[in-house]
């Protein structure tokens, strides 16, 4: 009974604290946005760059994207119509206004009913919350470009958006 | 007896296993060959292919190894940061079995790359290059 003991203690001290952690990220201390699960859409859309997270645009946004992955941001990003369509189904079904999704309505303030932007790095929002970056920053050879979150948002594939 | 048949089973099991991966990756070379008419596919000409710098595809990606590194044992990283697995086979044993897959991004990276889609031979020399690696 002596030996087990400590590493026991140890366990449940680790495990309280990740625990608050977990609870802090999960509550709003931080700026959560849920990443991608469905497997298909983290293959497809997370090769070339972080699967962006749906709460980050409102469904307009993907669908217009979706129907234009033949001219992506000068890449061709095309896939079959049937995983093309299963994919703008679940970015809808997450999509920043699909309601209930606390850090989206601050993300999307500013942007006009209707509009559909295509960069979440263009949004009014992301672009004031990052007005304080310097420009050596964004040039930086690890950076390289805006749509490099995870250069500075070492947790974003989490869905974590603190410094 | 019955241990015999559970060997069997196992040998037989291990038989379809290999066969089932080894399988995609011959599938592709074969139909490859077939469209490229070609006397055979070579690894020189492969990676040749692989770190050649082009000048009629996108200005920021002249060179597959643009995004797969020159290291084909090592990771890669895209334009947006992200990384990517080695594509030498010895590091990352399950690549090119999904031909669908493969057709797919042979087709993108090759109009990144060089301005147009990669010809059978050239697919060919290129899979037996990274399959050798
Ligand atoms: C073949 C590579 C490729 C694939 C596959 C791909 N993208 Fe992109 N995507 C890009 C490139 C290149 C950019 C521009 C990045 C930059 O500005 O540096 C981009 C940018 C974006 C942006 C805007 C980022 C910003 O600046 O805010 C979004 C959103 C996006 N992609 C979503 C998707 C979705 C959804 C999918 C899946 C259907 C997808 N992408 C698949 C290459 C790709
Ligand atoms: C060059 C580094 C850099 C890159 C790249 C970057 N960010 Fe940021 N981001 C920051 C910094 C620094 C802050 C904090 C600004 C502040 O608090 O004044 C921030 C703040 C944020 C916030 C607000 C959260 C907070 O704590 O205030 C969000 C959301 C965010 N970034 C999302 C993104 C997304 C999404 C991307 C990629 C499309 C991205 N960022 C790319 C540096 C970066
Ligand atoms: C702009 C970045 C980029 C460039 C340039 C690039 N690739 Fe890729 N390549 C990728 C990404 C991203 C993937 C998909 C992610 C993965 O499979 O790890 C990929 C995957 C592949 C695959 C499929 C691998 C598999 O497992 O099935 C092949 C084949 C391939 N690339 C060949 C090439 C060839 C040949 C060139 C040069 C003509 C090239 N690539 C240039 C980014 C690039």
């Amino acid at each position: 009974m002596r030996i087990p003991y400590r590493p026991f203690a140890i366990g449940l001290v680790a495990l309280a604290f990740s625990a608050i952690v977990f609870d802090r990220a999960q509550a709003g201390d931080r700026h959560f946005f849920a990443p991608v699960t469905d497997p298909v859409v983290k293959e497809e859309c997370g090769s070339c760059h972080l699967a962006f997270a749906p709460a980050m645009l409102p469904a307009r946004s993907w669908q217009r994207m979706m129907g234009e992955l033949d001219k992506h941001f000068g890449d061709n990003a095309s896939i079959d119509a049937a995983t093309a369509g299963k994919i703008t189904r679940y970015l809808v079904a997450n999509a920043g206004d699909a309601g209930g999704q606390r850090y989206s309505r601050k993300l999307l303030k500013g942007v006009a009913a209707g509009a559909a932007p295509q960069r979440i790095t263009e949004l009014p929002k992301w672009v004031s919350e990052h007005r304080k970056v310097p420009d050596w920053e964004w040039r930086h050879k690890d950076v390289r470009t805006r749509a490099n979150c995870v250069a500075c948002h070492t947790a974003a594939e989490q869905g974590d958006y603190d410094e | 007896m019955k241990n015999m048949l559970v060997v069997t089973a196992g040998i037989v099991a291990m038989i379809l296993s290999t066969a089932t991966l080894a399988g995609p990756r011959e599938d592709l070379l074969a139909q490859y060959a077939a469209a490229a008419k070609s006397a055979g596919f070579s690894a020189v000409r492969g990676q040749a292919l692989h770190m050649q710098n082009f000048s009629a595809g996108k200005p920021d990606t002249p060179s597959c190894t643009t995004c797969h590194g020159k290291d084909t044992r090592g990771v890669g990283r895209t334009l947006a940061g992200k990384t990517v697995e080695p594509v030498a086979v010895s590091a990352a044993p399950t690549r090119y079995t999904d031909p669908a897959k493969v057709e797919k991004w042979f087709k993108r990276n090759c109009t990144e790359v060089l301005g147009r889609e990669c010809t059978p031979q050239e697919k060919g020399d290129w899979l037996t290059f990274v399959i050798g690696q």
